[in-house]
């Protein structure tokens, strides 16, 4: 796709800024990953909800990385759903480690909202949503 | 964080301080690159290399005290990082490459930021008692 010499078009969501995003997805990706391997391999009967949650992120993070680098139609609606369920998920877990911490008992990527990674995981895809509104093609 | 040296972890010590200073004064170069607008440098690149080369060099000490009887406290948790650490500046690298504007060196940025945090939880790992 060479854009290069239609200055009105707006970037595809796998340059620039989004390049930078998709190296934090990656990051988060690696650490979600990591971590809910380690977790499910070694002591998965101590807090499967918490472990499977943090399983679930892992995969949002790695598929969220791969519809921003795909840019495209498919690739934006992939990003979108995927920033969508983390901010539903940040916020979910948040609102309920906080009720109920009982229910949630070993951290995940999204317990307190995010405040073990430094509310990156809040903000990211808050990021990613005014990413993609930013790259939109105007319809018609 | 000297005072936990004294435990004899193989990742506590100069050799990390040196790797976390290192990564910081990347990130600050980085991100004033970023601010100017400018791409990555080629100061950049090499700031990264030299930042792997010290990280390999932590790893494979840290390896050393393994053959030495040395067990971290979280072997699972220390491995996880060890690796990862090492893969952060490559990663850092290609994407930069990629992108040949002020972002890449933001992306050289946040890599370097990130760095440092996992050298501590490194450190975090070996030192905590009991598995």
């Amino acid at each position: 796709m060479a854009d290069t010499d239609a200055p009105t078009r707006r970037p595809a969501t796998n340059s620039g800024p989004g390049r930078l995003l998709i190296a934090v997805y990656l990051l988060f990706a690696i650490a979600a990953t990591s971590r809910a391997g380690l977790q499910i391999a070694t002591r998965f009967a101590e807090a499967p909800v918490a472990y499977l949650l943090s399983a679930l992120a892992a995969l949002v993070y790695i598929v969220a990385a791969v519809g921003l680098a795909r840019a495209g139609h498919a690739g934006r609606r992939v990003a979108l759903a995927c920033c969508s369920v983390e901010l539903a998920g940040v916020l979910g877990v948040g609102v309920l480690s906080e009720v109920d911490p009982a229910l949630f008992p070993d951290e995940t990527v999204w317990s307190g909202f995010g405040v073990g990674y430094g509310y990156v995981p809040l903000v990211l895809p808050v990021l990613g949503l005014l990413w993609l509104w930013r790259t939109r093609h105007d319809p018609r | 964080m000297t005072s936990a040296a004294s435990t004899g972890s193989p990742v506590d010590g100069i050799l990390a301080t040196t790797t976390i200073v290192l990564s910081l004064v990347l990130a600050v170069w980085s991100l004033v690159a970023a601010v100017r607008h400018r791409p990555p440098d080629r100061p950049q690149f090499v700031g990264l290399a030299v930042l792997e080369c010290a990280l390999l060099a932590l790893a494979v000490v840290a390896l050393v005290g393994l053959g030495g009887g040395a067990r971290p406290g979280e072997p699972g948790a220390f491995f996880g990082y060890l690796v990862t650490l090492v893969c952060l500046p490559p990663l850092a690298w290609v994407l930069a490459r990629m992108e040949p504007t002020r972002w890449g060196s933001a992306i050289v940025c946040v890599v370097c930021l990130v760095i440092p945090v996992v050298v501590v939880r490194l450190q975090q790992t070996w030192a905590v008692a009991g598995g």
